[in-house]
Protein backbone atom coordinates (compact mmCIF):
# COMPACT_ATOMS: atom_id res chain seq x y z
CA UNK A 1 0.00 0.00 0.00
CA UNK A 2 1.98 3.30 -1.31
CA UNK A 3 1.21 5.84 1.29
CA UNK A 4 1.43 9.98 -0.21
CA UNK A 5 2.09 12.60 2.49
CA UNK A 6 1.30 16.20 1.63
CA UNK A 7 4.25 18.58 2.21
CA UNK A 8 3.85 21.91 3.93
CA UNK A 9 6.31 24.83 2.71
CA UNK A 10 6.60 28.30 2.93
CA UNK A 11 7.71 28.38 -1.02
CA UNK A 12 11.46 27.83 0.32
CA UNK A 13 11.25 25.77 3.36
CA UNK A 14 9.74 22.45 3.90
CA UNK A 15 8.33 23.08 7.03
CA UNK A 16 9.34 20.57 10.11
CA UNK A 17 5.87 19.25 10.77
CA UNK A 18 5.59 17.22 7.18
CA UNK A 19 8.74 15.30 8.76
CA UNK A 20 6.77 13.90 11.56
CA UNK A 21 4.08 13.53 9.43
CA UNK A 22 6.36 11.20 7.25
CA UNK A 23 6.91 9.28 10.27
CA UNK A 24 3.36 8.55 10.94
CA UNK A 25 3.00 7.23 7.62
CA UNK A 26 6.29 5.46 7.70
CA UNK A 27 3.91 3.00 10.51
CA UNK A 28 1.56 2.92 7.94
CA UNK A 29 3.70 -0.23 6.07
CA UNK A 30 3.99 0.51 2.73
CA UNK A 31 6.20 2.95 0.37
CA UNK A 32 6.20 6.96 1.15
CA UNK A 33 5.63 9.03 -1.10
CA UNK A 34 5.58 12.97 -0.64
CA UNK A 35 3.47 15.64 -2.62
CA UNK A 36 4.92 19.39 -2.98
CA UNK A 37 2.89 21.45 -4.94
CA UNK A 38 3.65 25.03 -5.01
CA UNK A 39 5.41 27.30 -7.20
CA UNK A 40 8.97 27.41 -7.87
CA UNK A 41 9.92 24.82 -5.22
CA UNK A 42 12.45 23.22 -6.72
CA UNK A 43 14.20 23.58 -3.50
CA UNK A 44 11.44 22.51 -1.09
CA UNK A 45 11.17 19.09 -3.53
CA UNK A 46 15.36 18.55 -3.03
CA UNK A 47 14.26 18.71 0.57
CA UNK A 48 11.69 16.54 0.34
CA UNK A 49 13.94 13.92 -1.33
CA UNK A 50 15.90 14.06 1.22
CA UNK A 51 13.81 13.35 4.08
CA UNK A 52 14.26 9.61 5.14
CA UNK A 53 11.96 7.37 4.14
CA UNK A 54 10.81 8.82 1.32
CA UNK A 55 10.88 7.07 -2.07
CA UNK A 56 9.63 9.20 -4.44
CA UNK A 57 9.04 13.01 -4.47
CA UNK A 58 5.88 14.35 -6.75
CA UNK A 59 6.42 17.63 -7.79
CA UNK A 60 3.33 20.00 -8.45
CA UNK A 61 4.92 23.54 -9.91
CA UNK A 62 3.18 25.80 -11.59
CA UNK A 63 2.51 29.39 -11.30
CA UNK A 64 -1.76 28.54 -10.46
CA UNK A 65 0.06 27.09 -6.39
CA UNK A 66 2.15 30.14 -5.78
CA UNK A 67 -0.96 30.47 -3.05
CA UNK A 68 -2.10 27.71 -1.85
CA UNK A 69 -5.86 27.20 -0.82
CA UNK A 70 -7.69 23.74 -0.15
CA UNK A 71 -9.97 24.31 -3.53
CA UNK A 72 -6.55 23.97 -5.61
CA UNK A 73 -4.61 21.90 -3.59
CA UNK A 74 -7.45 19.23 -3.02
CA UNK A 75 -8.01 17.92 -6.57
CA UNK A 76 -4.44 17.11 -7.43
CA UNK A 77 -4.65 14.96 -4.18
CA UNK A 78 -7.97 13.76 -5.33
CA UNK A 79 -6.52 13.17 -8.86
CA UNK A 80 -3.70 10.96 -7.63
CA UNK A 81 -5.87 9.24 -4.80
CA UNK A 82 -6.01 5.76 -6.78
CA UNK A 83 -2.44 4.98 -6.34
CA UNK A 84 -2.55 5.33 -2.55
CA UNK A 85 -3.79 3.22 0.09
CA UNK A 86 -3.79 6.45 2.40
CA UNK A 87 -3.17 10.14 2.24
CA UNK A 88 -1.82 12.15 5.02
CA UNK A 89 -0.75 15.67 5.90
CA UNK A 90 0.22 17.62 9.32
CA UNK A 91 -2.78 19.09 11.36
CA UNK A 92 -1.68 22.28 10.80
CA UNK A 93 -4.07 25.00 9.66
CA UNK A 94 -3.22 24.21 6.10
CA UNK A 95 -3.83 20.51 6.59
CA UNK A 96 -6.81 21.10 8.54
CA UNK A 97 -8.12 23.21 5.59
CA UNK A 98 -7.12 20.84 2.83
CA UNK A 99 -7.62 17.11 3.64
CA UNK A 100 -11.07 17.04 4.59
CA UNK A 101 -11.91 18.38 1.45
CA UNK A 102 -10.31 15.73 -0.59
CA UNK A 103 -11.54 12.98 2.14
CA UNK A 104 -15.42 14.29 1.48
CA UNK A 105 -14.87 14.24 -2.49
CA UNK A 106 -13.58 10.56 -1.60
CA UNK A 107 -16.36 9.71 -0.01
CA UNK A 108 -13.48 8.65 2.92
CA UNK A 109 -14.55 9.78 7.00
CA UNK A 110 -10.93 11.54 7.81
CA UNK A 111 -9.60 10.61 10.79
CA UNK A 112 -8.03 13.85 12.37
CA UNK A 113 -5.27 14.34 14.16
CA UNK A 114 -4.16 10.94 14.78
CA UNK A 115 -1.43 10.35 17.78
CA UNK A 116 -0.74 7.00 17.36
CA UNK A 117 -0.86 4.19 14.20
CA UNK A 118 -2.11 1.04 16.29
CA UNK A 119 -2.47 -0.61 12.63
CA UNK A 120 -2.63 0.08 9.02
CA UNK A 121 -6.64 1.09 9.83
CA UNK A 122 -6.47 1.86 13.00
CA UNK A 123 -5.27 4.97 15.08
CA UNK A 124 -5.27 6.85 18.13
CA UNK A 125 -6.86 10.35 18.52
CA UNK A 126 -7.67 13.21 21.05
CA UNK A 127 -11.11 13.81 21.59
CA UNK A 128 -12.77 16.44 24.30
CA UNK A 129 -9.40 18.34 24.19
CA UNK A 130 -7.36 15.66 25.18
CA UNK A 131 -9.83 14.74 27.61
CA UNK A 132 -10.17 10.93 26.14
CA UNK A 133 -8.30 9.20 23.98
CA UNK A 134 -10.49 7.44 21.39
CA UNK A 135 -8.90 4.39 19.38
CA UNK A 136 -11.33 4.38 16.30
CA UNK A 137 -10.70 1.83 13.33
CA UNK A 138 -11.52 3.35 9.83
CA UNK A 139 -13.64 1.25 7.64
CA UNK A 140 -12.89 3.42 4.62
CA UNK A 141 -11.14 1.57 1.73
CA UNK A 142 -8.62 4.45 0.96
CA UNK A 143 -7.35 6.29 4.40
CA UNK A 144 -6.97 10.25 4.43
CA UNK A 145 -5.63 11.12 7.77
CA UNK A 146 -4.42 14.50 9.79
CA UNK A 147 -1.19 13.71 12.00
CA UNK A 148 -0.74 15.63 15.37
CA UNK A 149 3.14 16.48 14.52
CA UNK A 150 4.06 16.21 18.51
CA UNK A 151 2.99 12.62 18.78
CA UNK A 152 5.75 11.31 16.20
CA UNK A 153 9.43 11.58 15.95
CA UNK A 154 9.74 13.59 12.63
CA UNK A 155 11.55 11.58 10.23
CA UNK A 156 15.48 12.41 9.82
CA UNK A 157 15.94 15.46 7.18
CA UNK A 158 18.59 13.67 5.77
CA UNK A 159 19.60 10.10 4.24
CA UNK A 160 17.11 9.73 1.74
CA UNK A 161 17.47 9.91 -1.91
CA UNK A 162 14.06 9.99 -3.45
CA UNK A 163 13.68 10.91 -6.86
CA UNK A 164 11.58 13.72 -7.89
CA UNK A 165 8.90 13.44 -10.73
CA UNK A 166 7.14 16.30 -12.40
CA UNK A 167 3.38 15.72 -12.41
CA UNK A 168 0.65 18.07 -13.90
CA UNK A 169 -1.22 20.99 -12.32
CA UNK A 170 -5.11 19.79 -11.53
CA UNK A 171 -7.81 22.09 -12.68
CA UNK A 172 -10.03 23.51 -10.21
CA UNK A 173 -13.61 24.33 -10.26
CA UNK A 174 -14.36 26.86 -7.68
CA UNK A 175 -13.98 30.12 -7.88
CA UNK A 176 -11.78 31.55 -5.06
CA UNK A 177 -8.74 33.66 -4.92
CA UNK A 178 -5.93 34.80 -2.63
CA UNK A 179 -6.26 38.46 -1.90
CA UNK A 180 -3.24 38.96 0.67
CA UNK A 181 -1.30 37.28 3.61
CA UNK A 182 0.16 38.86 6.93
CA UNK A 183 2.01 37.03 8.68
CA UNK A 184 4.20 38.00 11.86
CA UNK A 185 7.82 38.44 11.53
CA UNK A 186 9.33 36.78 13.88
CA UNK A 187 12.94 36.13 14.53
CA UNK A 188 12.21 33.17 17.33
CA UNK A 189 11.58 29.38 16.38
CA UNK A 190 8.32 28.23 15.10
CA UNK A 191 5.81 27.58 18.43
CA UNK A 192 5.43 23.68 17.14
CA UNK A 193 8.74 23.16 16.62
CA UNK A 194 10.67 24.97 19.31
CA UNK A 195 12.41 23.25 22.02
CA UNK A 196 11.63 25.75 24.24
CA UNK A 197 8.22 27.59 25.05
CA UNK A 198 7.13 30.34 27.35
CA UNK A 199 3.85 30.97 27.36
CA UNK A 200 1.97 33.90 29.16
CA UNK A 201 -1.98 33.74 30.22
CA UNK A 202 -4.70 36.35 31.58
CA UNK A 203 -2.16 36.84 34.69
CA UNK A 204 0.08 39.11 32.51
CA UNK A 205 -2.83 42.11 32.48
CA UNK A 206 -1.52 43.73 29.12
CA UNK A 207 -0.29 42.97 25.68
CA UNK A 208 2.96 45.30 26.84
CA UNK A 209 3.45 42.75 29.31
CA UNK A 210 4.57 40.22 27.60
CA UNK A 211 7.01 42.24 25.25
CA UNK A 212 8.63 43.61 28.78
CA UNK A 213 8.42 40.30 30.93
CA UNK A 214 8.21 37.43 28.34
CA UNK A 215 10.04 38.31 25.25
CA UNK A 216 13.11 39.37 26.56
CA UNK A 217 13.34 35.91 28.28
CA UNK A 218 12.13 33.88 25.64
CA UNK A 219 15.18 35.52 23.38
CA UNK A 220 17.66 34.66 25.80
CA UNK A 221 16.51 31.46 25.67
CA UNK A 222 15.71 31.05 22.00
CA UNK A 223 12.49 30.21 23.02
CA UNK A 224 8.95 30.31 21.41
CA UNK A 225 6.32 32.86 22.92
CA UNK A 226 2.79 31.24 23.51
CA UNK A 227 -0.35 32.10 25.36
CA UNK A 228 -3.03 31.02 26.97
CA UNK A 229 -6.69 31.11 25.61
CA UNK A 230 -7.59 33.75 28.09
CA UNK A 231 -4.33 35.65 27.18
CA UNK A 232 -5.67 35.53 23.04
CA UNK A 233 -9.56 36.24 24.03
CA UNK A 234 -8.06 39.60 26.37
CA UNK A 235 -6.72 40.46 23.23
CA UNK A 236 -3.16 40.81 25.61
CA UNK A 237 -1.31 38.07 22.65
CA UNK A 238 -2.50 37.49 18.89
CA UNK A 239 -3.46 34.03 17.89
CA UNK A 240 -1.13 32.47 16.43
CA UNK A 241 0.43 32.07 19.69
CA UNK A 242 -2.70 30.33 21.38
CA UNK A 243 -1.68 26.50 22.94
CA UNK A 244 -4.42 24.89 23.63
CA UNK A 245 -7.52 22.89 22.82
CA UNK A 246 -8.17 26.02 19.84
CA UNK A 247 -4.83 26.73 19.35
CA UNK A 248 -1.78 24.72 18.96
CA UNK A 249 -0.23 21.67 20.48
CA UNK A 250 3.44 21.84 21.05
CA UNK A 251 5.95 19.09 23.27
CA UNK A 252 8.88 21.31 23.44
CA UNK A 253 11.99 19.62 26.05
CA UNK A 254 11.01 22.87 28.48
CA UNK A 255 7.10 24.50 28.80
CA UNK A 256 7.56 27.73 30.95
CA UNK A 257 4.08 28.55 31.74
CA UNK A 258 3.63 31.86 33.21
CA UNK A 259 0.48 33.70 34.96
CA UNK A 260 -1.32 30.80 33.40
CA UNK A 261 -4.10 28.83 35.87
CA UNK A 262 -3.88 25.26 33.51
CA UNK A 263 -7.89 24.77 32.49
CA UNK A 264 -7.75 21.42 31.14
CA UNK A 265 -8.08 23.24 27.54
CA UNK A 266 -5.03 24.15 27.53
CA UNK A 267 -2.85 21.41 29.43
CA UNK A 268 -4.48 19.65 26.17
CA UNK A 269 -2.04 21.48 24.00
CA UNK A 270 1.24 21.18 26.56
CA UNK A 271 0.43 18.35 28.26
CA UNK A 272 3.26 16.41 26.35
CA UNK A 273 6.22 18.77 26.90
CA UNK A 274 9.18 17.01 28.60
CA UNK A 275 9.90 19.51 32.03
CA UNK A 276 6.92 22.00 32.94
CA UNK A 277 7.82 24.90 34.67
CA UNK A 278 4.89 27.12 36.74
CA UNK A 279 5.05 30.11 37.42
CA UNK A 280 1.73 31.22 39.12
CA UNK A 281 0.99 33.47 42.37
CA UNK A 282 -1.84 31.33 43.06
CA UNK A 283 -0.65 28.22 45.09
CA UNK A 284 -3.83 25.97 44.29
CA UNK A 285 -3.50 27.08 40.21
CA UNK A 286 -4.13 23.51 38.25
CA UNK A 287 -0.97 23.90 36.66
CA UNK A 288 0.82 23.31 39.30
CA UNK A 289 -0.38 19.83 39.12
CA UNK A 290 0.99 18.62 35.81
CA UNK A 291 4.29 20.91 36.40
CA UNK A 292 7.57 19.66 37.17
CA UNK A 293 8.86 23.03 38.72
CA UNK A 294 6.34 25.41 40.52
CA UNK A 295 7.41 28.16 41.76
CA UNK A 296 4.52 30.42 43.32
CA UNK A 297 5.20 33.57 43.01
CA UNK A 298 4.47 37.35 41.69
CA UNK A 299 5.63 36.84 37.89
CA UNK A 300 6.12 40.32 37.81
CA UNK A 301 8.85 39.61 40.38
CA UNK A 302 9.84 36.21 39.16
CA UNK A 303 10.14 37.24 35.61
CA UNK A 304 12.72 40.14 35.97
CA UNK A 305 14.84 38.12 38.22
CA UNK A 306 14.73 35.39 35.76
CA UNK A 307 15.85 37.62 33.17
CA UNK A 308 18.86 38.88 34.92
CA UNK A 309 19.74 35.31 36.07
CA UNK A 310 19.93 34.00 32.45
CA UNK A 311 22.01 37.51 31.91
CA UNK A 312 24.95 35.82 33.80
CA UNK A 313 25.64 32.60 31.84
CA UNK A 314 27.42 29.94 33.85
CA UNK A 315 27.24 31.42 37.22
CA UNK A 316 24.92 28.81 38.20
CA UNK A 317 26.59 25.88 36.60
CA UNK A 318 27.95 23.12 38.18
CA UNK B 1 -29.58 36.04 0.55
CA UNK B 2 -30.45 33.45 3.11
CA UNK B 3 -27.86 31.92 5.19
CA UNK B 4 -27.76 29.00 6.90
CA UNK B 5 -25.65 28.01 10.25
CA UNK B 6 -25.11 24.62 11.81
CA UNK B 7 -25.06 24.07 15.41
CA UNK B 8 -24.03 21.17 17.30
CA UNK B 9 -25.08 20.03 20.98
CA UNK B 10 -22.13 19.43 22.88
CA UNK B 11 -21.02 18.87 26.62
CA UNK B 12 -20.62 22.14 28.27
CA UNK B 13 -17.28 23.46 27.89
CA UNK B 14 -16.92 23.70 31.39
CA UNK B 15 -18.06 20.12 31.87
CA UNK B 16 -14.96 17.93 33.73
CA UNK B 17 -15.32 15.00 31.19
CA UNK B 18 -15.21 11.71 32.61
CA UNK B 19 -14.33 8.40 30.59
CA UNK B 20 -16.96 5.58 31.02
CA UNK B 21 -15.69 2.28 33.32
CA UNK B 22 -16.84 0.07 30.22
CA UNK B 23 -14.06 2.54 27.98
CA UNK B 24 -17.26 2.41 25.47
CA UNK B 25 -16.97 6.39 25.42
CA UNK B 26 -17.29 9.17 28.29
CA UNK B 27 -19.97 9.67 30.82
CA UNK B 28 -23.27 11.90 28.67
CA UNK B 29 -25.53 10.64 32.27
CA UNK B 30 -26.13 14.18 34.24
CA UNK B 31 -24.18 16.44 31.78
CA UNK B 32 -24.77 19.86 30.90
CA UNK B 33 -25.04 20.46 26.97
CA UNK B 34 -24.66 23.79 25.42
CA UNK B 35 -24.40 24.94 21.86
CA UNK B 36 -20.68 24.41 20.70
CA UNK B 37 -18.85 27.47 21.23
CA UNK B 38 -17.28 28.20 17.72
CA UNK B 39 -21.38 27.34 16.14
CA UNK B 40 -22.60 30.48 18.91
CA UNK B 41 -19.59 32.98 17.00
CA UNK B 42 -21.36 31.19 13.43
CA UNK B 43 -24.70 32.10 14.68
CA UNK B 44 -23.52 36.09 15.83
CA UNK B 45 -22.02 36.37 12.60
CA UNK B 46 -25.13 35.31 10.66
CA UNK B 47 -27.76 37.58 12.60
CA UNK B 48 -24.64 40.46 12.39
CA UNK B 49 -24.98 40.32 8.62
CA UNK B 50 -29.00 40.65 8.76
CA UNK B 51 -28.79 43.55 11.31
CA UNK B 52 -26.18 45.22 8.38
CA UNK B 53 -29.20 44.48 5.24
CA UNK B 54 -26.89 41.94 3.89
CA UNK B 55 -28.43 38.69 5.20
CA UNK B 56 -32.20 38.61 5.18
CA UNK B 57 -32.87 35.29 6.29
CA UNK B 58 -30.90 33.29 9.13
CA UNK B 59 -31.95 29.35 9.31
CA UNK B 60 -30.61 27.00 12.10
CA UNK B 61 -29.72 23.90 11.72
CA UNK B 62 -28.97 20.88 13.68
CA UNK B 63 -28.49 17.01 13.81
CA UNK B 64 -28.82 15.21 16.34
CA UNK B 65 -30.95 13.62 18.93
CA UNK B 66 -34.46 15.03 20.11
CA UNK B 67 -32.90 17.31 23.05
CA UNK B 68 -30.98 18.81 20.19
CA UNK B 69 -34.11 21.06 19.87
CA UNK B 70 -32.29 23.30 22.95
CA UNK B 71 -29.34 24.45 20.80
CA UNK B 72 -31.62 25.13 18.58
CA UNK B 73 -34.23 26.85 20.33
CA UNK B 74 -30.85 29.09 21.89
CA UNK B 75 -30.07 30.06 18.31
CA UNK B 76 -33.63 31.46 17.57
CA UNK B 77 -33.26 33.50 20.38
CA UNK B 78 -30.31 35.25 19.72
CA UNK B 79 -31.91 35.85 16.12
CA UNK B 80 -32.01 32.94 13.81
CA UNK B 81 -35.05 33.28 11.97
CA UNK B 82 -36.27 29.47 11.88
CA UNK B 83 -34.67 26.13 12.91
CA UNK B 84 -34.53 22.32 11.08
CA UNK B 85 -33.40 19.79 13.18
CA UNK B 86 -32.67 16.92 11.20
CA UNK B 87 -33.27 14.60 13.92
CA UNK B 88 -30.95 11.15 14.57
CA UNK B 89 -29.93 8.68 17.37
CA UNK B 90 -27.16 7.63 15.83
CA UNK B 91 -23.72 8.92 15.89
CA UNK B 92 -23.09 10.91 13.29
CA UNK B 93 -19.87 11.47 11.87
CA UNK B 94 -18.39 14.79 10.43
CA UNK B 95 -18.62 13.11 6.22
CA UNK B 96 -22.71 12.31 7.28
CA UNK B 97 -23.40 15.69 8.73
CA UNK B 98 -21.75 17.26 5.33
CA UNK B 99 -24.18 15.05 3.56
CA UNK B 100 -27.10 15.87 5.56
CA UNK B 101 -25.92 19.93 5.57
CA UNK B 102 -25.49 19.53 1.25
CA UNK B 103 -29.25 17.91 1.31
CA UNK B 104 -30.40 20.71 3.02
CA UNK B 105 -28.39 23.65 0.97
CA UNK B 106 -30.13 22.07 -2.06
CA UNK B 107 -33.42 22.35 -0.78
CA UNK B 108 -33.07 25.69 0.67
CA UNK B 109 -30.43 27.49 -1.75
CA UNK B 110 -28.32 29.66 0.94
CA UNK B 111 -26.01 32.03 -0.35
CA UNK B 112 -23.54 31.58 2.70
CA UNK B 113 -23.27 28.80 5.23
CA UNK B 114 -21.53 29.36 8.60
CA UNK B 115 -20.27 26.43 10.53
CA UNK B 116 -18.14 26.47 13.84
CA UNK B 117 -14.58 25.73 12.40
CA UNK B 118 -14.56 22.53 14.66
CA UNK B 119 -16.47 20.79 17.95
CA UNK B 120 -15.48 20.73 21.17
CA UNK B 121 -16.60 16.99 21.88
CA UNK B 122 -14.91 14.96 18.95
CA UNK B 123 -12.65 17.95 17.70
CA UNK B 124 -12.31 16.78 14.23
CA UNK B 125 -12.62 20.10 12.42
CA UNK B 126 -13.89 18.61 8.70
CA UNK B 127 -16.98 19.18 8.54
CA UNK B 128 -17.21 22.55 6.73
CA UNK B 129 -14.23 22.04 4.57
CA UNK B 130 -16.26 18.40 3.81
CA UNK B 131 -19.96 20.48 2.91
CA UNK B 132 -17.61 23.08 0.94
CA UNK B 133 -15.88 19.96 -1.04
CA UNK B 134 -19.78 18.14 -1.46
CA UNK B 135 -21.17 21.27 -3.06
CA UNK B 136 -18.04 22.49 -4.56
CA UNK B 137 -18.52 25.59 -3.19
CA UNK B 138 -15.35 27.76 -1.70
CA UNK B 139 -14.52 27.63 1.72
CA UNK B 140 -13.07 30.54 4.27
CA UNK B 141 -12.09 27.85 7.12
CA UNK B 142 -10.92 29.61 10.63
CA UNK B 143 -12.57 33.01 9.79
CA UNK B 144 -11.43 36.02 12.31
CA UNK B 145 -13.18 38.59 9.84
CA UNK B 146 -15.83 38.57 7.04
CA UNK B 147 -16.45 40.86 4.83
CA UNK B 148 -19.82 39.86 2.02
CA UNK B 149 -20.28 42.33 -0.60
CA UNK B 150 -20.85 42.32 -4.20
CA UNK B 151 -21.45 38.55 -4.92
CA UNK B 152 -18.07 37.52 -2.55
CA UNK B 153 -17.13 36.67 0.88
CA UNK B 154 -13.56 38.09 2.05
CA UNK B 155 -12.47 35.97 4.44
CA UNK B 156 -9.35 36.66 6.71
CA UNK B 157 -8.11 33.32 8.05
CA UNK B 158 -6.49 32.64 10.92
CA UNK B 159 -3.36 30.78 9.88
CA UNK B 160 -0.36 29.30 11.16
CA UNK B 161 2.00 32.27 11.62
CA UNK B 162 -0.49 35.41 11.16
CA UNK B 163 -3.36 35.82 8.91
CA UNK B 164 -4.13 35.30 4.97
CA UNK B 165 -7.13 36.83 3.11
CA UNK B 166 -8.95 35.13 0.38
CA UNK B 167 -11.92 36.21 -1.91
CA UNK B 168 -14.79 33.74 -2.12
CA UNK B 169 -17.38 33.70 -4.96
CA UNK B 170 -20.82 33.26 -3.11
CA UNK B 171 -22.10 30.81 -2.48
CA UNK B 172 -19.64 29.69 -0.07
CA UNK B 173 -18.68 28.29 3.03
CA UNK B 174 -17.23 29.79 6.59
CA UNK B 175 -16.11 28.04 9.08
CA UNK B 176 -15.70 30.39 12.39
CA UNK B 177 -12.45 30.55 14.84
CA UNK B 178 -12.74 33.00 17.98
CA UNK B 179 -12.20 36.14 17.15
CA UNK B 180 -14.64 36.18 14.62
CA UNK B 181 -16.89 38.25 17.00
CA UNK B 182 -18.05 38.22 20.79
CA UNK B 183 -21.40 36.09 21.15
CA UNK B 184 -24.47 38.51 22.53
CA UNK B 185 -26.46 36.85 25.11
CA UNK B 186 -30.01 35.99 24.65
CA UNK B 187 -32.59 38.62 26.61
CA UNK B 188 -36.01 37.20 27.82
CA UNK B 189 -38.24 38.80 25.20
CA UNK B 190 -36.09 37.32 22.72
CA UNK B 191 -36.40 33.58 24.03
CA UNK B 192 -39.97 34.07 24.29
CA UNK B 193 -40.47 35.32 20.47
CA UNK B 194 -38.28 32.51 19.78
CA UNK B 195 -40.97 29.99 20.54
CA UNK B 196 -43.10 31.19 17.82
CA UNK B 197 -40.35 31.23 14.91
CA UNK B 198 -40.75 28.53 12.66
CA UNK B 199 -39.38 25.12 13.42
CA UNK B 200 -39.01 22.18 11.52
CA UNK B 201 -38.30 18.51 12.51
CA UNK B 202 -36.81 16.05 9.56
CA UNK B 203 -35.79 12.20 10.35
CA UNK B 204 -32.84 12.10 9.29
CA UNK B 205 -33.73 7.93 7.66
CA UNK B 206 -36.40 10.65 5.24
CA UNK B 207 -33.26 11.93 2.98
CA UNK B 208 -32.16 8.63 2.18
CA UNK B 209 -28.74 9.29 2.39
CA UNK B 210 -26.13 6.68 3.57
CA UNK B 211 -25.06 8.10 7.27
CA UNK B 212 -23.91 5.16 8.35
CA UNK B 213 -20.57 5.49 10.76
CA UNK B 214 -16.94 5.00 8.85
CA UNK B 215 -15.35 5.05 12.16
CA UNK B 216 -15.72 2.68 15.15
CA UNK B 217 -14.38 3.52 18.10
CA UNK B 218 -12.90 0.64 19.50
CA UNK B 219 -12.25 1.81 22.96
CA UNK B 220 -11.69 5.32 24.36
CA UNK B 221 -9.07 5.50 27.57
CA UNK B 222 -8.49 8.46 29.82
CA UNK B 223 -4.91 10.39 29.25
CA UNK B 224 -1.98 8.99 30.90
CA UNK B 225 -1.77 11.10 34.04
CA UNK B 226 1.31 13.62 34.54
CA UNK B 227 2.64 13.40 38.09
CA UNK B 228 2.94 16.92 40.14
CA UNK B 229 6.81 17.67 40.64
CA UNK B 230 8.29 19.79 43.44
CA UNK B 231 8.01 23.24 44.48
CA UNK B 232 10.85 25.82 44.48
CA UNK B 233 11.55 28.25 46.46
CA UNK B 234 12.95 30.86 44.45
CA UNK B 235 14.09 31.59 40.74
CA UNK B 236 17.83 30.98 41.59
CA UNK B 237 16.48 27.16 42.72
CA UNK B 238 14.02 27.12 39.70
CA UNK B 239 17.40 27.77 37.13
CA UNK B 240 19.41 25.40 39.03
CA UNK B 241 17.03 22.78 38.46
CA UNK B 242 16.71 23.08 35.08
CA UNK B 243 20.62 23.18 34.73
CA UNK B 244 21.99 20.70 36.55
CA UNK B 245 18.52 18.42 36.98
CA UNK B 246 16.52 18.87 34.54
CA UNK B 247 19.62 19.54 31.98
CA UNK B 248 17.11 21.80 29.42
CA UNK B 249 19.21 25.21 29.41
Amino acid sequence: MNVLVLAEHDGHVLKPATRNAVAAAALLGGPVHLLVVGYDVGAVAEAGAAVAGIEKVLLADDPRYAHLLAETVAPLLTGLAEDYGALLAAATTFGKNALPRVAATLDVQQISEICAVVSPDTFVRPIYAGNALATVQSKDARKVITVRATAFEPAAPSGGMATIVPIAPAPTAADVFFVRQALTASERPELTAASIVISGGRGMQSAENFSTYIEPIADKLGAAVGASRAAVDAGYAPNDWQVGQTGKNVAPQLYIAVGISGAIQHLAGMGESKIIVAINKDEDAPIFQVADYGLVADLFQALPELNAVLNRPNTNSH
Amino acid sequence: MRALVAVKRVIDYNVKIRVKADQSGVETANVKFSVNPFDEIAIEEAVRLKEAGIVSEVVAVSIGPSEAQEVLRSALALGADSAILVETNGETQPLAVAKILKALAVRQSPQLIILGKQAIDDDSNQTGQMLAALLGWPQGTFASKLVVKDGRAEVTREIDGGLETVSLALPAVVTTDLRLNEPRYANLPNIMKAKRKPFEIIPAADLGLDLAPRLITLRVDAPPKRQAGVKVPDVAALVDKLKTEAKVI
